[in-house]
């Protein structure tokens, strides 16, 4: 099997799910041929094979976009709405939490609504403070909306298949720094189902939970740890909302302790939810308070060494882990 | 102001003014309940806009595409959403259109083409180009008609959505209800802009602007506007001048509007003026009453339904969050 990057994955994804669909169109700014077919490519070859109707640049109108999504989806339509870069959802978020998120229950179940949102972000490209967030916590506090990451390019490719078949919106946040990850490439039509956790690897004295581009610095971290003597268990959870809590409780049930990951700053994050929900429910199998690790909390800085300094450090995740286990 | 560029056809006529008092005896009717303390819900007031959403629900076909306000009442009973279900929602029942979930802010009748009514002013206009995109892929040749006050043109989205829908040639018609407030704000204090539908100019897109208290304008503006919008030649913004009679929502103050307004309201007042025109056109006093009355008594008996409607089950509240929990 041939080896796909994460950009070809889900430009893979996408071609597959429109050639199956008529239902299915792309659109926001820049996606078509005559704009290059996306900042990051993510759309390019496909207004050739299926049309400017299906692959639509929009004007810079995150509302519209959003809009224009939503209703094409009350008609029975799939549309996939690409947000640039996720802080411009702060332009946007009255239809993606209002109505995207709500129209299903407020209709009592009669207007489902079908999106997938895709958005980039990430930490260490030196975008600063307003093209760098990782805002999952917000779309995960909302009822009605699916959470989605990919740490490779496999389940890029098998997520967002997954996600254009959900009957419901679809957050899929994509890590500029992730594209350029190679996996073995899955092949036409492979899906990995939303709400699914993966074991990236198996471990039995701490249960690293984390997603997205920090899944290589968990794996990394853990690789290293090993060779200490210490057994780390990584759990990607690749849907961060509504998330797999059986895998991430049995993990934790089975490693007696629990620390989690992620490039957002850490208060009020989605490890705190995690963390919470392990304390409530692992607590007699817990051998050590559950920890976390964030991004600063303050915004993404600019130069270089500020940015990362500011990312989740390797050196403190194994810090963290060590002092879990009792080992400092 | 338009011309009256043809005579409405007399069965067209009738239509609209079946329409108009549909909405007019439910606004009625609700008001009634309300001050009556039989029920105790938000309501949005449609007195004075009666007309504008009868001739402009008139002008779609059955399976044209609408997408209205918290003061949607007009747009949603007069495209025919049936009114057991619509008077179940409103009262929180079972029942309702959307099982009670949704309430008089949310009604949702897909079968009517209601497909959306929010709650936040100026957010459908997006959408409705969403219904009108997916029918210029999909070559259905419906029409999209998104409803929404003067005040809802303040908001960035409508500014987004009228660009968008003017340059991919989207089949919407942007109705504006000015009804010169917007909640609380008198239209000279929220924009100064002359008019809304000149705005339509810097889109490039068509528009006009019609005395939405006189059927001979309304209508055929309407009519011209769903059938350009229909023809794949792009949107229209059509302002319909018309009055909120009342507060902006039931049992609000509205001592705001001064005196001349309230006095000027009262000499514009929709449904006097298509009363005269429906008795110039040579419908009598009894045919017309008769209407009113089978209204009526329709609309008792769907209250009374909704009046005893069980309530909806309290695990509703974890139904229909997403597909998983339909």
């Amino acid at each position: 099997m041939a080896e796909i990057t994460m950009t070809q994955a889900l430009n893979l994804a996408i071609d597959e799910a429109m050639a199956e669909d008529d239902g299915v169109f792309c659109l926001g700014e820049d996606v078509a041929a005559k704009q290059g077919g996306g900042v990051f490519k993510i759309t390019s070859g496909l207004t050739e094979k299926y049309g400017e109707n299906r692959i639509r640049a929009t004007p810079i109108s995150e509302t519209a976009i959003i809009g224009a999504a939503v209703g094409a989806a009350l008609a029975g339509q799939r549309p996939i709405a690409e947000i640039m870069l996720m802080n411009f959802v702060g332009v946007c978020m009255d239809q993606i939490v209002n109505h995207a998120a709500k129209l299903r229950f407020m209709s009592g179940g009669q207007t489902p609504c079908p999106i997938v949102i895709r958005t980039t972000t990430g930490v260490g490209v030196g975008f600063g403070g307003q093209h760098s967030d990782m805002l999952e916590a917000w779309f995960a506090h909302v009822a009605g909306i699916h959470v989605v990451t990919p740490s490779n390019a496999a389940d890029a490719r098998g997520l967002m298949r997954s996600a254009i078949d959900a009957n419901d919106p679809v957050i899929f946040i994509e890590n500029i720094l992730c594209y350029g990850l190679t996996s073995e490439d899955p092949g036409p039509g492979y899906r990995v189902p939303l709400g699914k956790a993966a074991i990236a690897k198996e471990g039995s004295d701490l249960s690293l939970i984390t997603y997205g581009r920090t899944v290589l610095d968990a794996l990394e971290v853990a690789g290293e740890l090993e060779k200490e003597g210490i057994s780390v268990e990584v759990v990607d959870l690749r849907t961060i909302a509504p998330y797999d809590e059986e895998t991430v409780l049995a993990s934790v049930n089975k490693t007696g302790r629990a620390l989690t990951l992620h490039e957002a700053v850490r208060p009020f994050g989605v490890g705190a939810e995690i963390a919470a929900n392990i304390q409530e429910k692992c607590w007699d199998k817990l051998k050590s308070p559950v920890r976390r690790i964030g991004g600063t909390f303050s915004a993404v800085p600019f130069a270089s060494h500020l940015e990362q300094a500011w990312i989740p450090q390797k050196s403190d995740i194994a810090a963290q882990i060590k002092a879990s286990v009792g080992k400092a | 102001m338009a011309e009256i560029a043809n005579e409405i056809d007399r069965d067209k006529l009738l239509d609209i003014y079946t329409r108009t008092m549909k909405v007019n005896r439910t606004d009625e009717k609700f008001r009634a309940l309300l001050m009556q303390g039989k029920v105790a819900v938000m309501y949005y007031c449609v007195r004075g806009q009666e007309l504008v959403s009868a001739a402009a629900m008139a002008a779609l076909d059955d399976d044209d595409y609408v997408v209205c306000t918290y003061r949607g009442q007009g747009e949603q009973t007069a495209k025919g959403i049936p009114i057991e279900k619509w008077w179940g929602e409103c009262l929180g029942k079972a029942t309702g259109t959307c099982k009670g979930k949704g309430g008089t802010m949310h009604i949702t009748d897909p079968d009517t083409g209601i497909m959306v009514t929010t709650g936040v002013v100026g957010s459908g206009i997006p959408i409705a180009n969403g219904l009108a995109m997916a029918s210029q892929n999909s070559g259905d040749g419906k029409v999209t008609l998104v409803s929404f006050g003067d005040g809802a043109a303040n908001i960035g989205g409508f500014h987004e959505a009228m660009n968008m829908a003017q340059l991919y040639k989207l089949p919407v018609v942007f109705l504006c209800q000015n009804n010169r407030y917007g909640e609380h704000t008198a239209y000279a204090d929220h924009t100064d802009s002359p008019d809304i539908s000149s705005r339509a100019a810097g889109y490039g897109m068509k528009s006009a602007k019609v005395d939405g208290n006189d059927v001979n304008a309304v209508y055929p503006a309407m009519e011209e506007a769903v059938a350009h919008a229909r023809s794949g030649k792009g949107p229209v913004l059509v302002e319909a001048m018309c009055y909120r009679m009342m507060g902006h929502f039931f049992g609000s103050d509205f001592s705001y509007m001064p005196e001349e307004h309230l006095a000027e309201m009262a000499a514009e007042d929709p449904l006097p003026k298509l009363r005269k025109v429906m008795l110039e056109r040579q419908f009598t006093e009894e045919e017309l009453d008769k209407i009113v009355a089978d209204i009526d008594r329709e609309i008792d008996g769907a209250v009374q339904h909704a009046l005893d409607a069980p309530l909806p089950d309290t695990d509703e509240i974890y139904k229909d969050v997403l597909e998983e929990t339909a």
